[in-house]
């Protein structure tokens, strides 16, 4: 397709190893990169994002052709991986993490022709655009159980940074488990890393230690379900179903759908109409999802969950409405009020109930 | 009392791979090889002993086949270093590179599934009861690595082989003149470390989370590597360090959990490392010879004839 010199010339100007990638440049489909943070075989988080990869190469194998980096970490290395894919010639790149957010606007100031997209992040570009879930959304559902269905009303949360994904998260969680249980309380275990089995499986068994009888994930790997399979006890899947790996203890999980938007994007750079944009869509989009429910959720439990589902399907529900009070007791939310989208993609603050470190 | 018993339970478990991997390493060193490939044969005998599990049902058969994995991963830097006389710090660590490498590519066909985890075999009785499962709730990989502590301390002090194998890393001219092969030895030596490196990553895939994950050991390998230098090679020490470093982990878990955020998250992770440096400093500043590293560590063995 459209191959500039321009470009091409910087990327050899960029990078002395641009010229393994001109062979590429003879190809008449048009490259897309993905840059991922862990293995594509993660089956939580990277694994959906591949997932969405794969339904672009489905839906638009004909014209496109895919690449990714997996395993790229969210450090200063992340530029590197990030201009190699502009250099072997894609002309839109999708960065899957919140951490690569400085590092591809960096990049997109070298490549003006290649498009951007950031994943969770909150600052644009010309050639930069950022996406994200309403995790939350599902977070709400999930709480909605947890609270309903916790005998001990002290739930889990298993965390890896206090980012505001994670925090909306958290929040969502512990208000909906509220609702169904007033004195439902959330503590939190930030473990500074999105994939550390071990480390999530010793969290776990931390929190199940102090008092909770569900924990819930926000890192990548199973290893907290396994370890409450082990325990009889009860979670949810983080990013994908992750039934196969606890049968027993995975009551529902939220899985993120991202092929849409992925086939969107892409063939908004086929017609030649991608802008950047600030996209933010949830469970009316169908970008995030809730697995079938297991056998162990109770009647009650389904049918307040259902009830949120629909809630947030035709737009009637939300959970950031007020009164919401912080950790301190401070009203921050005032009764009837809807936190905005604006708020929420900033909110550094958990609500009443949580337990955290900080 | 339930509260103490299931934080044990915890530490224990955070520190029996290090534990394993440790004490290879230690034998390792001891014979004067510096291996800091420990992280790669932890993953190839992770996913070594996931696959061998699948297949045969069979968790012990599972945790030879770790070993095994680990010890044929091990010898490839055995070869390098021995036969080629390679720099082993830059061959270790390419072995890690290589170890997660292979561990992936092996795993692309493992992931996703589960095994039954390799728990105790005591009965119920004893393994699931509140209090004496504090004593038989294990899986018996954490038995073995603190029978092998014992082990491995009674074969370098009492007996004629330890003694050769201490000599040859004291001192490898030395034990080659009075007829000693030091290449032989030293083979032994990394591959008896592959193969505790190997049931360590085992620990991971067949008993905390009975699964295989890509690079699932996240950075223990290395963990081992600072244990073997804090334990100042000596493996009573090293027995007491690896629990150390297991309470430090287990103390930044309950730590968060508890809502305690007077020191933050980093500090606690950074511990085993600034604990090393400061055992060194102490090591190297009482000069006790016994304490210290073995002399020919990571220097090829070149003898004039």
């Amino acid at each position: 397709m459209s191959i500039s010199r321009r470009n091409l010339l910087k990327g050899a100007a960029a990078a002395p190893l641009a010229s393994m990638a001109l062979p590429a440049f003879a190809q008449e489909k048009v490259k897309i990169g993905f840059i991922f943070l862990g293995p594509i075989g993660d089956y939580g988080w990277t694994w959906a994002h591949n997932k969405g990869r794969e339904a672009v190469e489905a839906a638009l194998g004909d014209k496109v052709e895919t690449i990714y980096t997996e395993n790229v970490p969210e450090d200063a290395s992340a530029e590197a991986a990030i201009r190699d894919l502009c250099n072997a010639g894609c002309k839109l790149i999708f960065t899957t993490s919140f951490g690569y957010m400085d590092q591809t606007l960096a990049v997109a100031a070298e490549f003006p022709d290649v498009k951007f997209e950031h994943c969770t992040g909150y600052k644009r570009a010309d050639n930069v655009a950022t996406y994200n879930s309403r995790f939350h959304e599902g977070r709400a559902v999930l709480g909605t159980i947890a609270g309903k269905m916790s005998k001990s009303g002290t739930l889990g949360y298993l965390g890896s940074f206090k980012i505001p994904e994670v925090v909306l998260g958290v929040n969502s969680f512990a208000l909906s488990a509220q609702r169904m249980n007033p004195d439902a309380k959330v503590k939190v275990v930030m473990i500074d890393s999105w994939f550390d089995p071990p480390k999530e499986a010793a969290a776990t068994e931390t929190l199940i230690n102090l008092g909770c009888d569900i924990v819930t994930t926000h890192t990548d790997s199973p290893a907290a379900l396994q370890i409450l399979e082990q325990k009889g006890l009860y979670g949810f899947g983080q990013g994908a179903d992750m039934s196969a790996f606890a049968p027993n203890a995975h009551l529902t999980a939220i899985e993120d759908i991202w092929g849409p938007y992925y086939i969107q994007r892409a063939q908004a750079i086929l017609d030649g109409t991608w802008a950047s944009t600030d996209t933010w869509d949830g469970m009316a989009q169908g970008e995030v999802v809730i697995s079938p429910y297991s056998a162990a959720v109770t009647p009650e439990a389904a049918a307040e969950a259902d009830k949120v589902k629909a809630g947030y399907m035709d737009g009637s529900f939300d959970i950031f409405t007020g009164p919401i009070f912080d950790q301190d007791g401070v009203e921050r939310v005032a009764a009837g009020v809807k936190m905005t989208l604006g708020e929420l993609a900033v909110m550094d603050w958990f609500v009443k109930g949580v337990e955290s470190a900080s | 009392m339930d509260f103490m018993i299931a934080a044990i339970i915890t530490i224990v478990g955070l520190t029996t791979p290090i534990l394993l991997a440790g004490l290879g390493e230690l034998v390792v060193e001891k014979s004067g090889v510096l291996n800091l490939g420990v992280e790669g044969l932890m993953l190839v005998g992770a996913i070594s002993g996931f696959a061998v599990t699948v297949f045969t049902f069979n968790p012990w058969a599972g945790v030879v086949g770790a070993a095994v994995g680990g010890a044929l991963a091990s010898l490839i830097f055995a070869v390098l270093v021995l036969q080629l006389n390679s720099n082993q710090v830059a061959t270790g660590l390419a072995l890690t590179i290589f170890g997660t490498g292979l561990s992936s590519l092996i795993g692309v066909n493992f992931t996703g599934r589960i095994v039954a985890p390799f728990g105790s075999v005591f009965p119920d009785v004893l393994a699931k009861d509140p209090f004496w499962k504090l004593f038989f709730g294990y899986s018996p990989i954490v038995y073995f690595a603190i029978l092998m502590v014992f082990v491995v301390g009674w074969f370098l002090k009492k007996t004629r082989a330890g003694l050769i194998l201490r000599a040859v890393g004291e001192n490898d001219l030395s034990a080659h003149s009075i007829g000693y092969s030091v290449i032989k030895v030293r083979y032994m030596a990394i591959a008896f470390g592959g193969a505790m490196a190997g049931i360590g990553g085992a620990y991971f895939s067949l008993v905390i989370t009975p699964m295989w994950a890509e690079k699932m050991t996240a950075g223990r390998g290395w963990i081992a590597l600072a244990l073997v230098v804090f334990a100042g090679w000596r493996t009573g020490r090293l027995l007491a360090g690896a629990y150390f470093f297991g309470i430090l982990m287990a103390l930044e878990l309950y730590a968060k959990a508890a809502g305690f955020s007077f020191l933050p998250s980093q500090f606690w992770a950074a511990m085993p490392y600034a604990m090393t440096v400061v055992a060194l400093a102490i090591i190297s500043s009482r000069g006790t010879a016994g304490a210290s590293a073995p002399a020919c560590l990571g220097k090829p063995f070149t003898p004039s004839t």
